[in-house]
């Protein structure tokens, strides 16, 4: 009568295939690495600078027409592609045309807008212009580095937390899994070369927020067991922990992921690409909180003793928070 | 745990109304829109039978605070301008020149005539005939330093002077250049406010940003263009005798003089003396009107100080040039007729309305005290901010739905109340939303939907913890309290990590991240308050009422 998504009970043993499941993890990371350095991102102005102006039109979009009448312009590199969403019908043709930073410029002249603008209606007399947005090199080049800074720093500040409330070892593990998502988020943005803009920066974070959730929870009962199963070898009682909060992993992820396919689907364009990392992130976060996090913590080996004398010190302080 | 006082209960459920109450208007975003509008118009304008209609739309008792939305949900321009504030030495440097002549003047003997001669815009550089007399000068000029008025610099002077050959030179002290900066950019900010405020459109944003910029968000405009266009220009207007007019723009202008192109006539160009006779400073008032050929022009009036140096100039120079330059282009350079001493003038060019009007507008205002160079804009037009409206909040529905429907299919009737506490928690986030004025940011909604999803977790990890429970055989109201109890660590570790990432997020992001950030962390407060205490609230009244021998979570 009840939805169940994991049954009741479970006893599975999540490090049979360990070398099966991490190796594929470092391969994974490996290959993203690569295909960032083979590939790169598909930076959006944000973080490049330049200009994009959104075109939409009643007329099918001619993306070889739109550059040859842009070519004249003589704006060195531009880039046009079609949009497409669901919602638009027939009658909604929507384009993107990006720009790259002028010389010598910090955003777009408006010479040079009302010069494109022209050009595209000569092509298409009934194209009209949403949006228009143009970023510096000199605002570019620092949200590059802001960016860098707030998920480095959140990254440091996570590992200080987990430290301060569980064990250094447990800092990693959880460290671990959140590059281990990160990367392979960079990855598959490398790899379909999705759009990289500052709000794919916001999900990143959301990733490394939501991934740490995941991790956390697993962790918490690894602690709750190390307690009160003082004799159970360190593998077991991994296991058991994770097979314990399992049904719980599951149930949130799936909700998340509910939301954000609604969200993918119906959304709209505009924030699409930042959907997608947060819906890769939660699957990948989820895959990593059970297989990464914890092996981590099997390879480093966690203190054994948690007698009482603890619980007034790292670990619990928050514990009595509650009314 | 099963015993909630009294005051608790009323504490949380309170909270609960005042959160809906807070959110309310939401639903009603136009009507309360334009029932804050129309009080706001009355206050200023006074009443109106429509301004009235429409405030009474909206009950005035009833909470009115709305969520901002926006510029990329509403649709608008923003700017990110940069403050040349180093324009501003060299005005310094032109208008501490006299005082600088009057000090080695007052010294002749020593230094022997002295000139004025070219240097880099932020220094001021001084020829003096007798090199030998460089300590009697400098000496001189200190004498006319004065202190800076700032928290950190105080004791330093605000110029520095030294000797280099026969070379004087001046320029200002570090201390002094930050004061300075500080005054710049209070002064531009004000400037552009009052220009954007002429304009009269609703709520614009108008910050400092860091040391030397400014960001201007102007929702329901056109285009960043036609912001740039009002807000880009210096508007700086002065009045300079001049002294001579030539077609070569190569022609060395000689020392205390400066070259501009006319503003009408291509290839046309003026030297003048640099420093000006009036300047726009000292303008009362600026009008569009029509000259008397009936040609657009701008009708200006002096303070009764710039009235009497334009008075006296011009009684002196009868007969002779003089030009009106704005932003370094000479407008006109008519010949004086006779002695303006009424204070009161007026610019002829070839001006179409529009920009006569805009002249105006931008003298009223007052010039910037240096120039703006836009280092980033975004136009978003209002359409596109409507459909991401509109697709958001479908997505929300739908997100909302699929939702309720799982958990409500996973757990029952705790599962129900869940979902209670789930609509309680949307409300909330659009509660304090609107109570603290914050701005609903496309990823913003990205960031409700996200709480939606991530927001059931705290009673997932509940509900779960009582199934456990259960399974030790105990009785329902103990599973119950220790379910709650132990899973209480997991929640709090959990929403603080994703807590942090969003400050993180708030603190470094800018524009629509901080928005995600806004939301994504109102979101962790109201989901852990409604899964430790609404819910809960809610099973332990239904508890209290049905007394169940045994539950099924």
């Amino acid at each position: 009568m009840r939805l169940k998504l994991v049954p009741s009970d479970t006893n599975w043993n999540f490090f049979r295939f360990a070398t099966v499941t991490f190796g594929a993890s470092v391969v994974a990371m490996v290959a993203s690495v690569v295909l960032f350095f083979l590939m790169g991102l598909n930076y959006g102005i944000d973080f490049r600078g330049g200009t994009t102006i959104r075109t939409e039109s009643t007329q099918p979009v001619d993306v070889a027409a739109y550059r040859a009448a842009l070519s004249a312009l003589d704006l060195g590199d531009v880039a046009i592609s079609q949009v497409f969403d669901p919602g638009f019908g027939p009658e909604r043709n929507v384009a993107q045309v990006r720009i790259q930073a002028q010389d010598g410029e910090e955003s777009i002249t408006p010479q040079v807008i009302n010069a494109v603008e022209a050009a595209l209606k000569t092509v298409d007399p009934s194209i009209t212009f949403p949006s228009v947005e143009s970023v510096g090199p000199k605002v570019s080049a620092e949200l590059v580095r802001t960016a860098i800074l707030a998920v480095a720093f959140s990254i440091l500040a996570v590992l200080v937390y987990i430290w301060l409330r569980f064990e250094w070892q447990f800092s990693l593990g959880a460290v671990a899994a959140l590059v281990h998502d990160v990367t392979l988020t960079i990855g598959v943005f490398a790899a379909l070369q999705i759009r990289f803009d500052l709000a794919i920066i916001a999900a990143l974070l959301t990733i490394v927020g939501y991934s740490l959730n995941d991790t956390v929870v697993v962790f918490d009962r690894v602690r709750e067991n190390l307690r009160k199963y003082k004799k159970m070898e360190l593998r077991d009682l991994l296991n058991l922990s994770i097979n314990d909060t399992l049904s719980r992993t599951v149930m949130t992820s799936v909700t998340t992921l509910l939301a954000l396919i609604a969200l993918f689907v119906l959304g709209g364009d505009v924030i699409r690409g930042f959907v997608f990392a947060m819906i890769w992130g939660i699957v990948v976060g989820t895959y990593s909180s059970v297989f990464v996090a914890s092996n981590i913590l099997l390879f480093l080996g966690v203190k054994r003793d948690w007698s009482k004398d603890q619980d007034g010190g790292a670990g619990t302080q928050f514990a009595r928070a509650e009314g | 745990m099963l015993q909630f006082a009294l005051w608790k209960r009323a504490t949380i459920w309170a909270l609960v109304l005042i959160g809906l109450a807070l959110a309310m208007p939401n639903l009603f975003y136009e009507r309360v829109e334009r029932h804050n509008d129309a009080v706001q118009a009355i206050e200023l304008r006074g009443a109106m039978p429509e301004l009235v209609a429409d405030r009474d739309a909206w009950p005035g008792w009833l909470p009115s605070g709305l969520v901002n939305l926006g510029l990329d949900l509403r649709g608008g321009a923003h700017l990110l301008a940069e403050v040349k504030v180093e324009d501003v030495y060299a005005d310094r440097m032109d208008a501490l020149w006299p005082d600088v002549r009057d000090a080695l003047r007052a010294v002749r003997d020593e230094v022997g005539p002295i000139r004025r001669a070219d240097s880099p815009p932020a220094e001021l550089h001084v020829n003096i005939t007798r090199p030998e007399g460089m300590a009697a000068a400098l000496a001189a000029v200190r004498e006319i330093a004065r202190p800076t008025v700032t928290l950190t610099g105080v004791g330093s002077s605000d110029i520095e002077v030294r000797g280099a050959g026969d070379l004087l030179i001046v320029q200002l002290s570090e201390a002094e250049k930050q004061a300075t900066d500080n005054r710049t950019i209070q002064q531009s900010l004000e400037i552009v406010r009052r220009r954007v405020d002429e304009v009269g459109t609703r709520e614009p944003t108008i910050q400092r940003q860091g040391t030397d910029r400014i960001l201007i968000q102007v929702p329901g405009i056109g285009s960043a263009e036609e912001l740039k266009a009002l807000i880009g220009t210096t508007a700086r207007l002065t009045f300079h005798p001049v002294v001579s007019r030539t077609d070569n723009p190569n022609d060395a202008p000689g020392a205390g003089n400066v070259i501009y192109p006319s503003m009408d006539d291509a290839g046309v160009y003026y030297i003048l003396e640099r420093t000006p006779v009036v300047s726009g400073e000292e303008l009362t008032d600026a009008q569009p009107g029509f000259d008397q050929n009936g040609l657009p022009s701008v009708t200006f009036r002096f303070n009764p100080a710039g009235a009497r140096k334009f008075g006296r100039y011009t009684q002196e120079n009868v007969g002779s040039p003089f030009a009106i330059v704005l932003d370094e282009e000479v407008i006109s350079a008519p010949v004086i007729r006779e002695a303006i001493l009424g204070g009161s003038g007026q610019i002829t060019g070839n001006f179409n309305v529009e920009e006569s009007t805009q002249l105006a507008i931008l003298l009223r205002a007052g010039a910037l005290p240096a120039e703006l160079v836009f280092l980033e804009e975004r136009t978003i037009g209002p359409e596109l901010g409507a459909d991401s409206i509109a697709a958001g909040k479908i997505a929300c529905i739908v997100a909302f739905v699929a939702v309720l429907f799982f958990m409500a299919a996973s757990y029952g009737l705790f599962g129900i109340f869940a979902n209670i506490a789930l609509i309680v928690n949307v409300a909330m986030i659009f509660g304090l939303l609107s109570l603290i004025g914050a701005t609903l940011t496309l990823p913003g909604i990205a960031g409700i939907v996200l709480t939606i999803g991530m927001a059931v977790d705290a009673n997932v990890l509940v509900f779960e913890r009582i199934r456990e429970e259960l399974k030790s055989a105990r009785g329902p109201a103990r599973a119950i309290e220790l379910g709650y109890e132990k899973a209480l660590s997991a929640i709090l570790d959990a929403n603080i990590t994703t807590f942090i990432t969003a400050t993180i997020l708030f603190t470094m992001g800018s524009g629509p991240v901080k928005g995600f950030a806004v939301t994504l962390g109102l979101g962790i407060l109201t989901s852990v308050f409604t899964a430790i205490f609404v819910t809960r609230l809610m099973v332990v009244m239904w508890m209290e009422r049905r007394r169940p021998k045994t539950i099924i979570v």
